[in-house]
């Protein structure tokens, strides 16, 4: 028993008549990392949640280093040695790194900022990070967020340390370094937590798995008896069919064409340049690209909310002769012609939902201007469309009526999505509909977009995971730089082919 | 030249309570509590002040100094704490809307003031007619005469009261605690991010409370300042006007930060009385002129807005209540 660093027994959890976490058991070995895996709102940060002190559990036990501990409030989990590396930073933006990284601590009256940033000069090499410990917080990317972060749970002498979905919002090779870093962490002694849903990064780094569905633990396994499937299946208890039905194009027709066009942003660099293509309805158009080289900018300049600097976006409405110029046009404008913006920006809530307002009200926020009064609103059709995504897309919700800001990330998502898909858009456009979402909801997400396809409604999606880009687009447009490097037919090319173009490792004509 | 030397004088005199009522805001808004009923507790902590010092003249043969400027002292922070307790007793352990429960909290301490004020008037035997001699001898000048006897300095620097230069005192102490000290690093972060604040161990209940306390406490200094030392001990309903309001405008134009605020209320002092030494001012054009402060602060506000550097924003968190459990 002496080598456990934290027990779980019997832990449960309950948000009003939501069980978060069902009578969870669940124990990490000292020295090693444990990762942590399930879908969304399986109750994975949840329960870490009560480890670091925010919640405290209902029922059940905790154990740390064998002794059983109350932890009340987040001072207990520091002073038990337990550091929690939230998923939402929690960082004071308009502090220093090291400022944030002795906040709260005890110590002299006065701060000798001096010796407290040679300290954690001295922590940052012994671990190799790269950390500026006088850099404002508001000035560093988001991964020397998450290093400060980590500097942060280290300095205050944590032994062991719990990452909620620590790679959701990093690179690849970012990916890559932070994994270095929980390897050395590792050897140092410490026992280290995962929490995730990226099948392959639990393969890569961890020791042993446990897997959680719906607020209960299923198994926990050795890393190196474990597989790909054999997760999956722990993971969502039944097969997923990873196969996304692609049928050819119906009749495409032309529905937005762009002619040479250039944005800038406010300091005057080229986000956009001289960008051509068409985009034709029946058919998925896939967008990929490496984040931050124009494919934000490119929907929003079609959805009216980017200002084009040169060039001209045209319209051709189905059934109709007329040409439309969206450039010269506002966004509601833009949005009676029956082009739909689904946008999902990093913290979800940013852009589209109203955090404090129910799943009804959201669904007014694109319908208000309609039904049968000009002066009182009709709140019943957005009451039916809201039970209707809650039914259809499986929305995890005591009710309509719950501020959307209580649900977890992937159920705001597919509230999102679908309200845009029930506005039975002519264009749809879609960016990172599935970022942080687990199989099934991911698999429920593309379903709706190829039956929009299917319907003739052009879609346009960006991605970030290529291969379902591959599995699900009928073309797909390579943004380098602000530059289309290519547009390629998604059945005819390779992965390997679209990285290339990503990176501007190959360049071809359009 | 003398003409300069007087305005400059009754500039310092209306900068004072305005830097006692921001530096207290200043305090209370770094924990994240927007407290608008900092002009009413101005208000109590004037009368309270006073009603002390009252009650202890009349009911003492020989009353001194000293004492009686104890008891106004101990008064005046006593019920502007009461006013703080209040105020974050609504909105911190009942989470009650800040703007509803600090406007209310202004009402009553205006009210408060002028009903004691009124009471204490008819004590005394009619309007104007409260006298506290002795202790408003205390809160008169403070340095030794050889140092107000200098020519044009001694004036200017040297002829005020301890409040005045307490108040100086108070704001850089304040700068010092809220830039220097681990508890003021603290106290900075629950008003940017409670949640942040929390999870790093502070106890954001209890920054919110002492920091609206001592908030309180430092601004109902101004509305003693203003009772014992430039009315010299009496009462006059609203005498003390929008004094308070300003001292919030101040907030913005100090940009947060105590030190600024010295300046800054310098600057307020004399817009403020400046319609009076403007020879030719109608009663109307005299209002245009009261008006300054306000404009300066707007251009103010303007101005950093567009600079948009974050350090200059009102903290993150202002004016919303926390709750450990909500997402």
């Amino acid at each position: 028993m002496e080598n456990y660093a934290i027990e779980l027994k019997g832990v449960t959890k309950r948000f009003g008549s939501v069980v978060a976490n069902n009578q969870v058991d669940l124990a990490l070995k000292k020295g090693e990392i444990l990762s942590i895996l399930g879908e969304n709102g399986s109750g994975k940060t949840t329960l870490m949640n009560m480890l670091s002190g925010i919640y405290y559990p209902d029922e059940g036990q905790i154990l740390i280093n064998g002794k059983e501990v109350s932890i009340n409030c987040p001072k207990d989990a520091f002073d038990l040695g337990i550091g929690m590396i939230h998923q939402h930073f929690k960082l004071v933006d308009i502090l220093t790194a090291a400022q944030n990284i002795i906040l709260g601590l005890d110590g002299g009256m006065k701060l000798d900022m001096k010796k407290i940033n040679q300290e954690i000069d001295a922590l940052v090499s012994k671990y190799g990070f790269d950390l500026t410990p006088a850099e404002k917080i508001y000035n560093m990317s988001v991964s020397q967020k998450q290093i400060v972060e980590i500097v942060k749970v280290l300095y205050r002498g944590a032994d062991i340390l719990i990452f909620d979905e620590p790679t959701a919002v990093l690179t690849p090779q970012e990916t890559e370094r932070l994994f270095t870093v929980l390897k050395k962490m590792k050897l140092l002694g410490k026992s280290i937590i995962i929490i995730t849903h990226k099948l392959n990064e639990v393969l890569e780094i961890s020791d042993r798995v446990a897997v959680l569905r719906k607020g209960k633990c299923e198994g926990v396994v050795e890393t190196k008896d474990a597989t790909v499937e054999s997760l999956t299946e722990l993971m969502v208890g039944e097969k997923v069919e990873l196969n996304i039905q692609r049928s050819d194009p119906k009749k495409p027709e032309k529905r937005i064409e762009m002619r040479g066009v250039t944005v800038r942003n406010s300091e005057g660099l080229s986000i956009l340049k001289d960008i051509s293509f068409v985009a034709k309805s029946g058919e998925i158009l896939g967008i990929a690209g490496i984040s931050g080289n124009g494919q934000k900018e490119l929907l929003e300049a079609i959805a009216g909310i980017q200002k084009v600097d040169s060039g001209e976006i045209l319209y051709y409405p189905p059934n109709s002769t007329t040409v439309e110029k969206l450039s010269e046009k506002t966004v509601r404008e833009i949005q009676n012609l029956k082009i739909s913006l689904s946008f999902v920006p990093e913290d979800r809530l940013g852009m589209g939902l109203v955090g404090s307002m129910d799943l009804a009200d959201n669904m007014m926020i694109r319908s208000y201007r309609s039904g049968d009064s000009r002066f009182f609103t009709d709140r019943k059709t957005p009451r039916k469309l809201a039970k209707k995504i809650v039914d259809k897309l499986e929305v995890a919700t005591p009710d309509i009526n719950t501020p959307v800001r209580k649900l977890s990330g992937g159920n705001v998502q597919k509230i999102l999505v679908g309200r845009e898909i029930a506005l039975n858009p002519d264009v749809l456009m879609v960016a990172y509909p599935v970022r942080g979402l687990d199989i099934t909801s991911s698999y429920t997400i593309y379903n709706l977009l190829n039956e929009q396809k299917e319907k003739g409604v052009a879609v346009m999606c960006v991605g970030e995971d290529l291969d379902v880009l591959l599995q699900l687009c009928d073309r797909i447009l390579v943004l380098c730089e602000g530059k289309i490097s290519c547009i390629v037919n998604a059945k005819l090319t390779s992965k390997e082919e679209i990285g290339m173009y990503m990176t501007g490792a190959r360049k071809a004509g359009v | 030249m003398t003409l300069l030397l007087t305005f400059l004088v009754a500039a310092i005199g209306q900068a004072v309570p305005l830097l006692f009522g921001a530096t207290g805001e200043i305090l209370t808004e770094k924990s994240g509590n927007l407290n608008l009923g900092i002009p009413g507790i101005m208000y109590m902590g004037g009368i309270s002040g006073l009603m002390g010092a009252f009650l202890y003249e009349n009911n003492v043969q020989d009353p001194s100094t000293f004492v009686g400027v104890m008891i106004a002292l101990v008064a005046s922070l006593l019920a502007s704490c009461l006013g703080g307790l209040l105020y974050s007793f609504l909105t911190v352990t009942l989470r009650s809307n800040q703007n509803v429960v600090g406007l209310a909290l202004t009402t009553f301490g205006v009210g408060f003031g002028n009903f004691f004020g009124g009471s204490l008037s008819k004590l005394a035997g009619g309007v104007g007619q409260i006298s506290v001699a002795h202790t408003a001898e205390g809160f008169g000048a403070f340095l030794p005469s050889f140092l107000r006897n200098i020519p044009v300095i001694g004036k200017v620097l040297f002829s005020y009261g301890f409040l005045t230069y307490l108040s100086i005192v108070i704001a850089v102490i304040i700068t010092w605690f809220l830039t220097k000290t681990r508890k003021g690093l603290n106290l900075i972060a629950v008003g940017e991010d409670p949640a942040v604040a929390d999870a790093a161990g502070i106890d954001v209940v209890k920054n919110k409370y002492y920091s609206t306390l001592v908030g309180a406490m430092i601004a109902g200094l101004g509305g003693l300042y203003f009772v014992m030392e430039y009315l010299h001990g009496t009462w006059s309903n609203n005498g003390f006007g929008d004094r308070g309001w300003l001292a919030i405008a101040l907030v913005i134009l100090a940009l947060w930060n105590p030190t600024n605020a010295i300046w800054g209320s310098l600057v307020f002092g004399a817009l403020y009385v400046l319609y009076i030494y403007i020879p030719g001012l109608t009663r109307a054009s005299s209002e245009l002129v009261k008006m300054l402060p306000y404009v300066v602060t707007i251009v103010v506000l303007v101005l950093t807005s567009k600079r948009n550097k974050p350090e200059n924003q009102p903290p993150s968190a202002l004016g919303r209540a926390y709750f450990r459990e909500e997402r």
